[in-house]
């Protein structure tokens, strides 16, 4: 008896959600007189008490331009600024905060890219993407491609969601020149086995772009153990802030791309007859930077490095296991994307129900989730629906609001009858 | 086949099913239960709406779900008839209210009908979330739109 409240209090110590909820001053309110169950993560994510405290009092005592030198203020200014990338460098284990720069999002980070590799790429040039990528991984692709005459190619998908390696295999070849695919799935939450692609994608000269928007809210990625050349966030989606990004770049790929953006701060001199580019990574961050909500994402990314992590993804699987489970209870319900490496998101159908009328009755029980195409409309043909409903999961949801999530989707069930 | 007059004509919203119905039954609904399944059941009464109808020009911009609206203007009477299809049932039902305010009226009658005072009345918007609000107005707007096409 004794030795096993014991073990529940060590369990409960390693992870105690109730404790991390409090750091969410959002989630405590009612919407429609219920009580918030914020289901839409994927979409973006909810910020910590610690990441509104930094934006805070970085506003409070440090504001000023950056970079500018000259006085007290900007000088701390520039040290919160340059202490956040030194964060998001040793986030995502890049060699240096050369290779680090910021964005305004992932969205942003792919079309600086995309844009960078334009003068390598010719006519009959093939990029090669992936049937479940986000239309932010597709269209900077397509618009590069209709400048130079390259093709988009999509690698296939399975009925589980999971990549086709056989389609893969069979579109890497001599003409592929960038492989630029998502680590996670926003629509099937399906984690690809990117590390090997890469490796395969590196050996034929094959430069690789990963998207890791939906990976970086549930697990850390490694950029220099999956040796891809460029990596890409946003912030929001990881705790932080809007409005900021992260695009991780190898220096001598940035080196030899030319800038996105002119204006200030990316030049090294300016004059009529000749201007040159300032260094890493400051070339390609024109104007004045978001400044504030780099600090907010350097906190937020502290204040999950204060979490064990560990415990995290496992509170995270427990969600996702209690929803596949409760999945029976609704008759009718389908899961779509049913891979073997999934984080925490379901995206589901139930027949005779439209995903908005799903989307409208939750919201009425204070139920929050996303319905529509997900910017993914190619991978919605290719399961012929509209559009689904979307739950997803993130680390301070708890195994009560996944019953609630079922409990509220019989009711619109009984609603139809 | 594209719609028959008779279709047009047969609609029941407005006709049968009337304003005072729809604000009576309103009146009477105390939680979002009940109020959903009402306006589910008035989505059931949209008559049949022809295939070869869903159509780019008979499509509705800016609604979550897919939304179709043809009309007819009938000499005789002088009034205008309206049919609306959705794929989605809680926009059916929305589609079924706007029915019951504005359909099978002179143009002129229509054009002087106050939705959103109606929406008001039944306490609507606050219970849509805005995206939705948005696709209730493109309908709106774009039935607005024909009437004073007909009326000019």
């Amino acid at each position: 008896m004794t030795d096993l409240s014991v073990a529940n209090n060590t369990q409960s110590m390693a992870f105690d959600v109730q404790a991390i909820r409090r750091d969410f001053p959002i989630l405590h309110q009612e919407i429609n007189g219920k009580p918030l169950v914020y289901l839409d993560n994927g979409a973006s994510a909810q910020k910590p008490q610690a990441v509104l405290d930094a934006m805070d009092r970085y506003y409070r005592e440090m504001h000023s331009n950056v970079h500018r030198g000259a006085h007290t203020l900007g000088d701390r200014a520039t040290a919160a600024f340059e202490g956040s990338r030194e964060t998001v460098r040793e986030f995502l284990n890049a060699p240096s905060t050369r290779e680090i720069i910021w964005t305004r999002g992932t969205t942003e980070a792919i079309n600086l890219v995309a844009n960078g590799l334009a003068p390598r790429l010719k006519a009959g040039d093939e990029i090669l993407v992936s049937h479940m990528e986000h239309h932010a991984n597709i269209v900077p692709w397509q618009m590069v491609a209709e400048r130079t005459g390259a093709r988009v190619v999509p690698i296939q998908v399975t009925p589980q969601g999971e990549l086709d390696l056989d389609s893969f295999n069979s579109l890497l070849n001599e003409r592929t020149r960038v492989l630029a695919i998502t680590h996670v799935s926003n629509v099937l939450g399906t984690v690809n086995p990117i590390a090997p692609l890469i490796e395969q994608a590196k050996k034929q000269g094959v430069l690789t772009l990963v998207d890791g928007a939906q990976a970086v809210p549930h697990f850390q990625p490694d950029v220099q153990a999956l040796g891809c050349d460029f990596y890409v966030f946003s912030s929001h989606k990881l705790f932080g802030p809007t409005g900021i990004g992260v695009l991780y770049g190898r220096a001598e790929l940035l080196e030899e791309m030319p800038p996105y953006q002119g204006g200030g701060e990316m030049i090294e001199r300016v004059s009529f007859e000749r201007t040159t580019w300032n260094v890493l990574p400051y070339k390609f961050e024109a104007g004045t930077p978001a400044i504030a909500e780099a600090v907010g994402l350097g906190a937020a990314i502290d204040y999950l490095n204060s979490l064990d992590r560990k415990a995290m993804e496992a509170a995270e699987n427990a969600l996702l296991r209690q929803a596949n489970e409760l999945v029976e209870t609704v008759p009718g319900m389908e899961i779509i994307g049913t891979a073997k490496q999934k984080v925490p998101v379901m995206s589901f159908k139930i027949a005779g129900l439209h995903p908005s009328d799903i989307g409208t009755l939750l919201d009425q029980q204070g139920i929050a989730i996303r319905t529509g195409h997900h910017c993914a409309m190619p991978l919605m043909d290719f399961y012929g629906v509209p559009g689904t409903a979307r739950a997803s999961f993130a680390f301070y949801n708890t195994l009560e609001e996944v019953e609630k999530l079922f409990t509220g989707l019989q009711k619109i069930q009984r609603l139809f009858a | 086949m594209t719609a028959s007059k008779e279709q047009f004509l047969n609609n029941p919203l407005g006709k049968d099913t009337t304003l005072e119905d729809v604000l009576d039954a309103f009146e009477f609904l105390d939680d979002w239960e009940e109020r959903y399944a009402y306006i589910i059941d008035l989505g059931k009464q949209l008559p049949g709406f022809p295939d070869d109808e869903r159509v780019e020009e008979n499509y509705v911009h800016g609604c979550q779900s897919q939304v179709w609206l043809i009309h007819r203007y009938d000499e005789d009477s002088g009034k205008l008839f309206l049919l609306i299809d959705s794929d989605a049932m809680i926009v059916r039902g929305l589609a079924a209210i706007i029915l019951v305010a504005l359909n099978a009226k002179t143009p002129r009658e229509l054009l002087a009908t106050d939705i959103d005072e109606l929406f008001e009345q039944l306490d609507l918007f606050r219970h849509i979330s805005p995206t939705r609000g948005n696709g209730l107005r493109a309908m709106v707007g774009k039935i607005r739109d024909i009437a004073a096409a007909e009326a000019a």
